[in-house]
Protein backbone atom coordinates (compact mmCIF):
# COMPACT_ATOMS: atom_id res chain seq x y z
CA UNK A 1 0.00 0.00 0.00
CA UNK A 2 1.73 3.08 -1.01
CA UNK A 3 1.06 6.58 1.70
CA UNK A 4 -1.53 7.72 -0.52
CA UNK A 5 -3.83 4.60 -0.60
CA UNK A 6 -3.00 4.45 3.41
CA UNK A 7 -4.17 7.57 4.06
CA UNK A 8 -7.19 7.33 1.73
CA UNK A 9 -8.13 3.80 2.90
CA UNK A 10 -7.43 3.85 6.65
CA UNK A 11 -6.68 7.65 8.04
CA UNK A 12 -9.67 8.92 6.30
CA UNK A 13 -12.26 6.52 7.66
CA UNK A 14 -11.09 6.64 10.75
CA UNK A 15 -11.09 10.53 11.02
CA UNK A 16 -14.38 10.33 9.79
CA UNK A 17 -15.52 8.22 13.17
CA UNK A 18 -13.33 10.32 14.90
CA UNK A 19 -14.95 13.42 13.54
CA UNK A 20 -18.30 12.18 15.12
CA UNK A 21 -17.01 10.62 18.70
CA UNK A 22 -17.42 14.14 20.42
CA UNK A 23 -20.90 14.55 19.22
CA UNK A 24 -21.64 11.14 19.94
CA UNK A 25 -20.43 11.61 23.53
CA UNK A 26 -22.01 15.21 24.52
CA UNK A 27 -25.39 13.62 23.33
CA UNK A 28 -24.99 10.77 25.31
CA UNK A 29 -23.36 13.02 28.48
CA UNK A 30 -26.42 14.70 28.10
CA UNK A 31 -29.02 12.51 27.87
CA UNK A 32 -28.10 10.23 30.43
CA UNK A 33 -27.82 12.85 33.00
CA UNK A 34 -23.93 12.88 33.70
CA UNK A 35 -23.77 16.44 33.38
CA UNK A 36 -24.45 18.40 36.89
CA UNK A 37 -25.34 21.84 36.87
CA UNK A 38 -25.63 24.28 33.43
CA UNK A 39 -26.20 21.22 30.87
CA UNK A 40 -25.93 24.06 27.85
CA UNK A 41 -23.58 25.83 29.19
CA UNK A 42 -21.49 22.00 28.91
CA UNK A 43 -23.03 21.58 25.33
CA UNK A 44 -21.50 25.18 24.73
CA UNK A 45 -18.05 25.15 26.20
CA UNK A 46 -17.64 21.09 24.64
CA UNK A 47 -18.35 22.05 21.41
CA UNK A 48 -16.34 25.00 21.61
CA UNK A 49 -13.64 23.31 22.83
CA UNK A 50 -13.78 20.88 20.13
CA UNK A 51 -13.68 23.89 17.36
CA UNK A 52 -10.73 24.80 18.55
CA UNK A 53 -8.98 21.97 18.59
CA UNK A 54 -9.77 21.07 14.98
CA UNK A 55 -9.12 24.17 13.76
CA UNK A 56 -6.05 23.97 14.93
CA UNK A 57 -5.34 20.78 13.66
CA UNK A 58 -6.28 22.16 10.44
CA UNK A 59 -3.77 24.53 11.08
CA UNK A 60 -1.32 21.92 11.65
CA UNK A 61 -1.76 20.32 8.15
CA UNK A 62 0.42 22.89 6.24
CA UNK A 63 3.25 22.96 8.33
CA UNK A 64 3.90 19.20 8.79
CA UNK A 65 3.61 18.45 5.31
CA UNK A 66 6.34 20.96 4.73
CA UNK A 67 8.30 19.74 7.51
CA UNK A 68 7.98 16.56 6.93
CA UNK A 69 7.29 15.82 3.45
CA UNK A 70 4.42 13.96 3.98
CA UNK A 71 2.22 16.01 1.19
CA UNK A 72 -0.50 13.43 1.62
CA UNK A 73 -1.67 14.61 4.82
CA UNK A 74 -3.40 17.11 2.57
CA UNK A 75 -6.12 14.27 1.65
CA UNK A 76 -7.30 14.66 5.26
CA UNK A 77 -7.40 18.92 5.78
CA UNK A 78 -10.38 19.39 4.42
CA UNK A 79 -12.33 16.58 6.49
CA UNK A 80 -10.89 17.97 9.74
CA UNK A 81 -11.72 21.51 8.85
CA UNK A 82 -15.38 20.72 7.85
CA UNK A 83 -15.74 19.11 11.34
CA UNK A 84 -14.49 22.45 13.35
CA UNK A 85 -17.21 23.95 11.19
CA UNK A 86 -20.11 21.73 11.96
CA UNK A 87 -19.28 21.91 15.83
CA UNK A 88 -19.25 25.36 14.98
CA UNK A 89 -22.24 25.04 13.81
CA UNK A 90 -23.81 23.60 16.57
CA UNK A 91 -21.70 26.05 19.15
CA UNK A 92 -23.52 28.75 17.27
CA UNK A 93 -26.73 27.49 17.57
CA UNK A 94 -26.90 26.27 21.02
CA UNK A 95 -26.42 29.89 21.56
CA UNK A 96 -29.11 30.93 19.14
CA UNK A 97 -31.73 28.75 20.46
CA UNK A 98 -31.10 27.82 24.50
CA UNK A 99 -29.46 31.36 25.16
CA UNK A 100 -31.54 33.75 22.81
CA UNK A 101 -34.52 31.83 21.86
CA UNK A 102 -33.94 32.69 17.82
CA UNK A 103 -35.09 36.43 18.91
CA UNK A 104 -32.80 38.56 16.06
CA UNK A 105 -33.10 41.81 18.27
CA UNK A 106 -31.36 40.10 21.53
CA UNK A 107 -29.25 38.35 19.09
CA UNK A 108 -28.11 41.88 17.69
CA UNK A 109 -28.13 43.55 20.48
CA UNK A 110 -25.80 40.83 22.55
CA UNK A 111 -23.81 40.92 19.76
CA UNK A 112 -23.34 44.91 19.63
CA UNK A 113 -22.68 44.73 23.22
CA UNK A 114 -20.35 42.24 24.12
CA UNK A 115 -16.96 41.76 22.39
CA UNK A 116 -16.64 38.38 23.58
CA UNK A 117 -20.12 37.19 21.15
CA UNK A 118 -19.04 39.72 18.91
CA UNK A 119 -15.25 37.96 18.16
CA UNK A 120 -17.38 34.63 18.70
CA UNK A 121 -20.01 35.52 15.46
CA UNK A 122 -17.46 36.87 13.82
CA UNK A 123 -15.43 34.20 13.61
CA UNK A 124 -18.57 31.41 12.94
CA UNK A 125 -19.31 33.90 9.80
CA UNK A 126 -15.68 33.37 8.36
CA UNK A 127 -16.00 29.91 8.74
CA UNK A 128 -18.90 29.91 6.76
CA UNK A 129 -17.49 30.88 3.52
CA UNK A 130 -14.27 28.39 3.86
CA UNK A 131 -17.19 25.62 4.30
CA UNK A 132 -18.86 26.31 1.06
CA UNK A 133 -16.20 26.44 -0.68
CA UNK A 134 -14.59 23.14 0.30
CA UNK A 135 -15.71 21.21 -2.58
CA UNK A 136 -13.54 20.69 -5.52
CA UNK A 137 -16.15 22.90 -7.75
CA UNK A 138 -15.25 25.77 -6.05
CA UNK A 139 -11.78 25.34 -5.88
CA UNK A 140 -11.71 25.27 -9.62
CA UNK A 141 -14.38 28.14 -9.77
CA UNK A 142 -12.24 30.39 -7.84
CA UNK A 143 -8.87 28.96 -8.78
CA UNK A 144 -5.76 27.98 -6.64
CA UNK A 145 -4.54 31.35 -5.51
CA UNK A 146 -7.70 33.06 -4.94
CA UNK A 147 -9.07 29.91 -3.24
CA UNK A 148 -5.95 29.88 -1.17
CA UNK A 149 -6.18 33.51 -0.29
CA UNK A 150 -9.82 33.21 0.93
CA UNK A 151 -9.13 30.24 3.21
CA UNK A 152 -6.30 32.55 4.56
CA UNK A 153 -9.79 33.64 6.43
CA UNK A 154 -9.20 30.70 8.78
CA UNK A 155 -6.13 32.92 10.63
CA UNK A 156 -8.34 35.45 11.98
CA UNK A 157 -11.04 32.85 12.64
CA UNK A 158 -8.68 31.13 15.12
CA UNK A 159 -7.38 34.23 16.69
CA UNK A 160 -10.80 34.75 17.12
CA UNK A 161 -11.80 31.62 18.26
CA UNK A 162 -9.17 31.89 20.76
CA UNK A 163 -9.89 35.59 22.15
CA UNK A 164 -13.81 34.76 22.42
CA UNK A 165 -12.39 31.82 24.81
CA UNK A 166 -10.23 34.39 26.93
CA UNK A 167 -12.82 36.81 27.01
CA UNK A 168 -15.74 34.80 28.81
CA UNK A 169 -13.58 33.41 31.67
CA UNK A 170 -14.29 35.10 34.67
CA UNK A 171 -10.72 34.70 36.68
CA UNK A 172 -8.82 31.74 35.78
CA UNK A 173 -7.41 32.44 32.04
CA UNK A 174 -5.10 29.21 32.03
CA UNK A 175 -6.99 27.01 29.76
CA UNK A 176 -7.89 29.86 27.11
CA UNK A 177 -4.24 30.75 27.54
CA UNK A 178 -2.71 27.14 26.65
CA UNK A 179 -5.15 27.93 23.43
CA UNK A 180 -3.53 30.54 22.76
CA UNK A 181 0.16 29.33 23.24
CA UNK A 182 -0.71 26.55 20.98
CA UNK A 183 -1.65 29.51 18.25
CA UNK A 184 1.37 31.03 18.33
CA UNK A 185 3.02 27.83 18.06
CA UNK A 186 1.06 26.73 15.13
CA UNK A 187 1.81 30.34 13.70
CA UNK A 188 5.20 29.77 14.11
CA UNK A 189 5.77 26.71 12.46
CA UNK A 190 4.28 28.21 9.44
CA UNK A 191 6.56 31.01 9.33
CA UNK A 192 9.23 28.33 9.62
CA UNK A 193 8.35 26.04 7.25
CA UNK A 194 7.44 28.70 4.70
CA UNK A 195 11.41 30.12 5.18
CA UNK A 196 12.08 26.77 5.21
CA UNK A 197 9.99 26.01 1.47
CA UNK A 198 11.93 29.07 -0.22
CA UNK A 199 15.63 28.23 0.60
CA UNK A 200 15.57 25.34 -1.90
CA UNK A 201 13.08 26.92 -3.96
CA UNK A 202 15.51 29.73 -4.75
CA UNK A 203 18.53 27.29 -6.04
CA UNK A 204 15.37 25.50 -8.16
CA UNK A 205 14.07 27.13 -11.11
CA UNK A 206 11.38 29.39 -10.04
CA UNK A 207 7.91 28.22 -10.69
CA UNK A 208 4.33 29.15 -9.27
CA UNK A 209 2.65 28.32 -6.01
CA UNK A 210 1.31 24.98 -6.21
CA UNK A 211 -2.54 25.05 -5.16
CA UNK A 212 -3.72 23.42 -2.57
CA UNK A 213 -5.17 20.43 -3.70
CA UNK A 214 -3.69 19.90 -6.48
CA UNK A 215 -1.23 17.78 -6.21
CA UNK A 216 -4.58 15.90 -4.15
CA UNK A 217 -6.69 15.88 -7.16
CA UNK A 218 -7.37 11.91 -6.90
CA UNK A 219 -8.57 12.73 -3.30
CA UNK A 220 -11.74 14.79 -4.65
CA UNK A 221 -14.37 12.45 -4.12
CA UNK B 1 -8.12 32.89 73.74
CA UNK B 2 -11.69 31.45 73.92
CA UNK B 3 -14.26 33.48 75.65
CA UNK B 4 -17.16 31.53 76.51
CA UNK B 5 -20.01 33.19 76.00
CA UNK B 6 -22.48 33.98 78.99
CA UNK B 7 -25.33 31.73 79.08
CA UNK B 8 -28.37 34.40 78.25
CA UNK B 9 -31.16 31.94 77.35
CA UNK B 10 -33.19 30.40 80.41
CA UNK B 11 -33.46 26.25 80.31
CA UNK B 12 -36.97 26.58 79.37
CA UNK B 13 -36.39 28.07 75.98
CA UNK B 14 -33.73 25.00 75.31
CA UNK B 15 -35.24 22.46 72.87
CA UNK B 16 -35.07 19.30 74.44
CA UNK B 17 -32.18 16.99 73.04
CA UNK B 18 -34.34 14.24 71.66
CA UNK B 19 -36.04 16.86 69.49
CA UNK B 20 -33.24 18.45 68.77
CA UNK B 21 -31.21 15.35 67.34
CA UNK B 22 -34.16 14.17 65.57
CA UNK B 23 -35.07 17.99 64.02
CA UNK B 24 -33.49 16.35 61.33
CA UNK B 25 -36.02 13.61 60.36
CA UNK B 26 -38.79 15.89 61.22
CA UNK B 27 -38.05 17.85 58.50
CA UNK B 28 -37.43 15.50 56.10
CA UNK B 29 -40.69 13.95 57.23
CA UNK B 30 -42.17 17.48 56.86
CA UNK B 31 -40.92 17.67 53.51
CA UNK B 32 -42.20 14.17 52.07
CA UNK B 33 -45.39 15.00 53.73
CA UNK B 34 -45.62 18.21 51.60
CA UNK B 35 -44.42 16.65 48.51
CA UNK B 36 -46.79 13.81 49.15
CA UNK B 37 -49.24 16.24 49.34
CA UNK B 38 -48.06 18.43 45.85
CA UNK B 39 -48.88 14.72 44.65
CA UNK B 40 -52.21 14.39 45.27
CA UNK B 41 -52.96 17.66 43.93
CA UNK B 42 -52.75 17.83 40.34
CA UNK B 43 -52.34 21.44 39.88
CA UNK B 44 -50.10 22.23 43.10
CA UNK B 45 -46.63 22.66 41.54
CA UNK B 46 -43.37 19.88 43.14
CA UNK B 47 -41.47 21.36 46.02
CA UNK B 48 -41.71 23.57 48.59
CA UNK B 49 -43.62 27.05 48.63
CA UNK B 50 -40.47 29.76 48.19
CA UNK B 51 -39.90 32.60 50.96
CA UNK B 52 -41.05 35.47 49.15
CA UNK B 53 -41.73 34.49 45.71
CA UNK B 54 -44.51 33.18 44.03
CA UNK B 55 -42.79 31.91 40.44
CA UNK B 56 -42.72 28.29 38.79
CA UNK B 57 -39.55 28.00 41.05
CA UNK B 58 -38.68 24.29 41.52
CA UNK B 59 -36.00 23.34 44.03
CA UNK B 60 -33.02 22.57 42.02
CA UNK B 61 -32.28 18.88 42.79
CA UNK B 62 -29.52 18.17 45.61
CA UNK B 63 -26.81 16.61 43.27
CA UNK B 64 -26.72 20.37 41.04
CA UNK B 65 -26.81 22.26 43.95
CA UNK B 66 -23.70 19.66 45.61
CA UNK B 67 -21.95 18.91 42.23
CA UNK B 68 -21.93 23.10 40.37
CA UNK B 69 -20.14 25.31 42.64
CA UNK B 70 -18.18 28.33 42.34
CA UNK B 71 -16.01 27.79 45.07
CA UNK B 72 -12.50 28.53 43.87
CA UNK B 73 -10.51 27.70 47.94
CA UNK B 74 -11.14 24.04 46.08
CA UNK B 75 -10.20 24.93 42.39
CA UNK B 76 -11.81 26.89 39.54
CA UNK B 77 -14.16 24.00 37.90
CA UNK B 78 -17.34 23.91 38.61
CA UNK B 79 -16.71 20.46 40.30
CA UNK B 80 -13.66 20.98 41.97
CA UNK B 81 -15.18 21.88 45.44
CA UNK B 82 -17.25 18.51 45.59
CA UNK B 83 -14.34 16.67 44.22
CA UNK B 84 -11.53 19.10 46.30
CA UNK B 85 -13.88 19.67 49.56
CA UNK B 86 -13.12 16.94 51.66
CA UNK B 87 -10.13 18.31 53.07
CA UNK B 88 -12.04 20.49 54.76
CA UNK B 89 -12.11 19.71 58.62
CA UNK B 90 -15.63 21.66 59.61
CA UNK B 91 -15.33 20.10 63.47
CA UNK B 92 -13.91 22.00 65.42
CA UNK B 93 -14.80 25.33 63.82
CA UNK B 94 -13.74 28.49 65.67
CA UNK B 95 -15.53 31.76 64.48
CA UNK B 96 -13.97 35.01 65.78
CA UNK B 97 -16.26 37.99 66.65
CA UNK B 98 -14.48 41.60 66.13
CA UNK B 99 -14.34 44.78 65.88
CA UNK B 100 -17.48 47.77 66.97
CA UNK B 101 -18.93 45.08 69.15
CA UNK B 102 -19.95 44.86 73.00
CA UNK B 103 -18.11 41.09 73.51
CA UNK B 104 -15.61 40.71 70.60
CA UNK B 105 -14.56 36.92 71.37
CA UNK B 106 -13.53 33.43 69.55
CA UNK B 107 -16.17 31.11 70.16
CA UNK B 108 -16.54 27.67 69.38
CA UNK B 109 -19.35 27.41 65.94
CA UNK B 110 -21.85 25.37 68.60
CA UNK B 111 -21.74 28.26 70.66
CA UNK B 112 -22.40 31.10 68.34
CA UNK B 113 -25.56 30.22 67.12
CA UNK B 114 -26.80 27.93 70.61
CA UNK B 115 -29.93 28.82 70.79
CA UNK B 116 -31.17 30.46 68.04
CA UNK B 117 -33.60 28.52 65.44
CA UNK B 118 -32.60 26.92 62.11
CA UNK B 119 -35.37 27.86 59.88
CA UNK B 120 -35.65 26.68 56.30
CA UNK B 121 -35.50 29.42 53.45
CA UNK B 122 -36.30 28.32 49.99
CA UNK B 123 -34.15 30.97 48.28
CA UNK B 124 -33.23 31.63 44.94
CA UNK B 125 -29.75 32.15 44.27
CA UNK B 126 -28.87 33.73 40.99
CA UNK B 127 -24.81 33.54 40.56
CA UNK B 128 -23.15 37.06 38.19
CA UNK B 129 -22.27 34.42 35.77
CA UNK B 130 -26.37 33.97 34.65
CA UNK B 131 -27.51 31.02 35.72
CA UNK B 132 -29.67 30.24 38.86
CA UNK B 133 -31.00 27.24 40.95
CA UNK B 134 -33.86 27.16 43.99
CA UNK B 135 -32.28 26.36 47.11
CA UNK B 136 -33.65 24.91 50.11
CA UNK B 137 -31.67 26.54 52.95
CA UNK B 138 -31.46 25.83 56.65
CA UNK B 139 -29.83 28.72 58.52
CA UNK B 140 -30.59 31.22 61.07
CA UNK B 141 -31.50 34.90 60.43
CA UNK B 142 -28.33 36.55 60.29
CA UNK B 143 -29.88 39.36 62.11
CA UNK B 144 -30.53 37.44 65.32
CA UNK B 145 -26.98 36.98 65.69
CA UNK B 146 -26.12 40.27 65.01
CA UNK B 147 -28.24 41.26 67.84
CA UNK B 148 -27.04 38.63 69.88
CA UNK B 149 -23.25 40.19 69.79
CA UNK B 150 -24.42 43.79 69.97
CA UNK B 151 -22.52 45.78 67.64
CA UNK B 152 -21.75 49.15 68.53
CA UNK B 153 -23.07 52.48 67.12
CA UNK B 154 -20.10 52.30 65.19
CA UNK B 155 -20.51 49.65 63.16
CA UNK B 156 -21.79 50.37 60.12
CA UNK B 157 -20.40 47.66 58.00
CA UNK B 158 -20.37 43.61 58.67
CA UNK B 159 -17.40 41.95 57.04
CA UNK B 160 -17.20 38.22 56.73
CA UNK B 161 -13.79 36.06 56.47
CA UNK B 162 -13.60 32.71 55.17
CA UNK B 163 -11.25 30.23 56.59
CA UNK B 164 -7.01 31.05 54.80
CA UNK B 165 -5.51 27.17 55.54
CA UNK B 166 -3.78 25.72 51.65
CA UNK B 167 -3.45 22.86 52.89
CA UNK B 168 -6.83 22.38 53.77
CA UNK B 169 -8.32 24.38 50.83
CA UNK B 170 -5.78 23.30 48.20
CA UNK B 171 -7.13 26.12 45.60
CA UNK B 172 -5.60 28.77 48.14
CA UNK B 173 -2.05 27.54 46.79
CA UNK B 174 -2.73 29.38 43.67
CA UNK B 175 -2.86 33.44 44.10
CA UNK B 176 -6.31 33.29 41.74
CA UNK B 177 -7.88 35.59 44.10
CA UNK B 178 -6.49 37.80 46.99
CA UNK B 179 -7.49 35.15 49.87
CA UNK B 180 -8.64 34.77 52.18
CA UNK B 181 -12.21 35.65 50.63
CA UNK B 182 -13.82 38.34 52.50
CA UNK B 183 -17.23 39.97 51.54
CA UNK B 184 -19.44 42.38 53.54
CA UNK B 185 -22.77 44.36 54.04
CA UNK B 186 -23.75 47.21 55.34
CA UNK B 187 -25.22 47.37 58.49
CA UNK B 188 -28.87 47.52 57.46
CA UNK B 189 -28.32 44.76 54.81
CA UNK B 190 -26.94 42.79 57.30
CA UNK B 191 -29.91 43.54 59.32
CA UNK B 192 -32.88 42.51 56.99
CA UNK B 193 -34.90 39.38 57.65
CA UNK B 194 -34.10 37.90 54.09
CA UNK B 195 -29.89 37.78 54.75
CA UNK B 196 -29.25 34.11 56.85
CA UNK B 197 -26.49 32.42 58.15
CA UNK B 198 -26.53 29.14 56.79
CA UNK B 199 -25.83 25.99 58.20
CA UNK B 200 -27.84 23.21 56.52
CA UNK B 201 -29.63 22.21 52.86
CA UNK B 202 -32.04 20.03 52.06
CA UNK B 203 -32.37 19.53 55.82
CA UNK B 204 -28.70 17.84 55.84
CA UNK B 205 -25.59 19.53 57.41
CA UNK B 206 -24.08 21.99 54.27
CA UNK B 207 -21.95 19.60 52.60
CA UNK B 208 -18.25 21.24 52.67
CA UNK B 209 -18.38 22.55 48.82
CA UNK B 210 -20.62 24.25 49.78
CA UNK B 211 -19.30 26.29 52.27
CA UNK B 212 -19.33 24.39 55.90
CA UNK B 213 -19.84 25.01 58.32
CA UNK B 214 -21.29 28.32 58.11
CA UNK B 215 -21.63 30.13 55.00
CA UNK B 216 -23.44 33.34 54.12
CA UNK B 217 -26.51 33.78 52.03
CA UNK B 218 -28.08 36.68 50.71
CA UNK B 219 -30.45 35.73 48.13
CA UNK B 220 -31.22 39.48 46.52
CA UNK B 221 -27.17 39.41 45.96
CA UNK B 222 -24.91 37.60 43.66
CA UNK B 223 -23.93 34.62 44.78
CA UNK B 224 -20.38 35.20 45.29
CA UNK B 225 -21.81 37.66 47.83
CA UNK B 226 -22.28 34.92 50.31
CA UNK B 227 -19.19 34.19 52.10
CA UNK B 228 -18.47 30.47 52.71
CA UNK B 229 -16.71 28.91 55.28
CA UNK B 230 -16.52 31.60 58.11
CA UNK B 231 -14.20 32.08 60.71
CA UNK B 232 -14.51 35.64 61.37
CA UNK B 233 -17.25 38.33 61.18
CA UNK B 234 -16.05 41.79 62.11
CA UNK B 235 -18.04 44.69 62.39
CA UNK B 236 -16.44 48.11 60.65
CA UNK B 237 -17.01 51.61 60.62
CA UNK B 238 -15.95 51.96 57.06
CA UNK B 239 -16.95 49.78 54.30
CA UNK B 240 -14.73 46.46 54.06
CA UNK B 241 -13.17 45.59 51.07
CA UNK B 242 -14.50 42.57 48.97
CA UNK B 243 -12.25 39.74 47.36
CA UNK B 244 -14.01 40.19 43.70
CA UNK B 245 -14.51 43.57 44.02
CA UNK B 246 -10.38 43.52 44.75
CA UNK B 247 -9.93 41.68 41.47
CA UNK B 248 -11.84 43.48 39.27
CA UNK B 249 -13.20 46.82 40.46
CA UNK B 250 -15.32 47.33 37.38
CA UNK B 251 -16.85 44.16 37.01
CA UNK B 252 -18.09 43.33 40.69
CA UNK B 253 -18.71 45.96 42.86
CA UNK B 254 -19.45 46.12 46.58
CA UNK B 255 -23.67 45.87 46.37
CA UNK B 256 -23.79 43.29 43.45
CA UNK B 257 -27.23 43.49 43.80
CA UNK B 258 -29.63 41.09 41.38
CA UNK B 259 -30.09 43.83 38.43
CA UNK B 260 -31.04 42.45 34.85
CA UNK B 261 -30.87 46.23 34.01
CA UNK B 262 -26.89 46.84 35.01
CA UNK B 263 -24.89 44.00 32.50
CA UNK B 264 -21.45 42.63 33.43
CA UNK B 265 -19.55 44.56 31.29
CA UNK B 266 -18.81 41.30 29.70
CA UNK B 267 -21.89 39.89 29.75
CA UNK B 268 -25.85 39.89 30.08
CA UNK B 269 -27.71 40.13 33.16
CA UNK B 270 -30.94 40.50 31.71
CA UNK B 271 -31.26 36.78 31.90
CA UNK B 272 -30.48 33.33 33.46
CA UNK B 273 -30.42 29.94 33.18
CA UNK B 274 -31.81 27.82 35.89
CA UNK B 275 -30.33 25.06 36.29
CA UNK B 276 -32.21 21.73 34.92
CA UNK B 277 -33.53 23.93 31.95
CA UNK B 278 -32.43 24.27 28.94
CA UNK B 279 -33.94 28.15 27.69
CA UNK B 280 -33.01 30.98 29.86
CA UNK B 281 -36.03 32.69 31.74
CA UNK B 282 -35.75 36.55 32.18
CA UNK B 283 -33.66 37.41 35.32
CA UNK B 284 -35.79 39.42 37.97
CA UNK B 285 -35.17 43.02 39.85
CA UNK B 286 -33.21 42.11 43.09
CA UNK B 287 -33.50 38.56 42.13
CA UNK B 288 -37.40 38.42 43.04
CA UNK B 289 -37.24 40.29 46.58
CA UNK B 290 -37.88 43.98 45.65
CA UNK B 291 -40.80 44.47 47.57
CA UNK B 292 -38.93 43.73 50.55
CA UNK B 293 -35.18 45.05 50.08
CA UNK B 294 -36.11 47.67 46.96
CA UNK B 295 -36.21 50.36 50.20
CA UNK B 296 -32.97 49.77 51.21
CA UNK B 297 -31.45 51.15 48.20
CA UNK B 298 -33.96 54.49 47.95
CA UNK B 299 -32.52 57.28 46.51
CA UNK B 300 -29.09 55.53 45.14
CA UNK B 301 -27.77 55.30 42.16
CA UNK B 302 -27.83 51.58 41.39
CA UNK B 303 -25.80 51.81 38.13
CA UNK B 304 -23.24 53.41 39.88
CA UNK B 305 -23.16 51.13 42.82
CA UNK B 306 -23.41 48.01 40.99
Amino acid sequence: MTRATFVTRVVKPLLYVAAVVPAVWVTFALFTGRVEGDQVKYLQHFTGTVVLVTLFLTLAVTPLRRLTGWNEVIRVRRLIGLTAFWYALLHFLSYVVFDQMLSLPDIAEDVGKHPWVLVGFASFLMLVPLAVTSTAGWVRRLGGRRWNRLHRLIYPAAIGGVLHYLWLVKKDVRDPLWFAAALGVLFLARIWAARARRKPARARAPRSEPSPLIPAREDVA
Amino acid sequence: MLIRHPPDISTSEITDELLYTTRREFLLAAGFGLGALSGLLPFARAGLPLTGGTDDDKLTPWDDITGYNNFYEFGTGKDDPARNGGTLRTRPWKVEVAGEVAKPAVYDFDDLLRGLTVEERVYRHRCVEAWSMVVPWNGVPLVSLIDRLEPTSRAKYVEFTTLLDPRQMPGQQRGILDWPYTEGLRMDEARHPLAILVTGLYGKPLPNQNGAPLRLVVPWKYGFKGGKSIVRIRFLETQPATTWNLAAPDEYGFYANVNPEVDHPRWSQARERRIGEFFKRKTLPFNGYADQVAPLYAGMDLRKNF
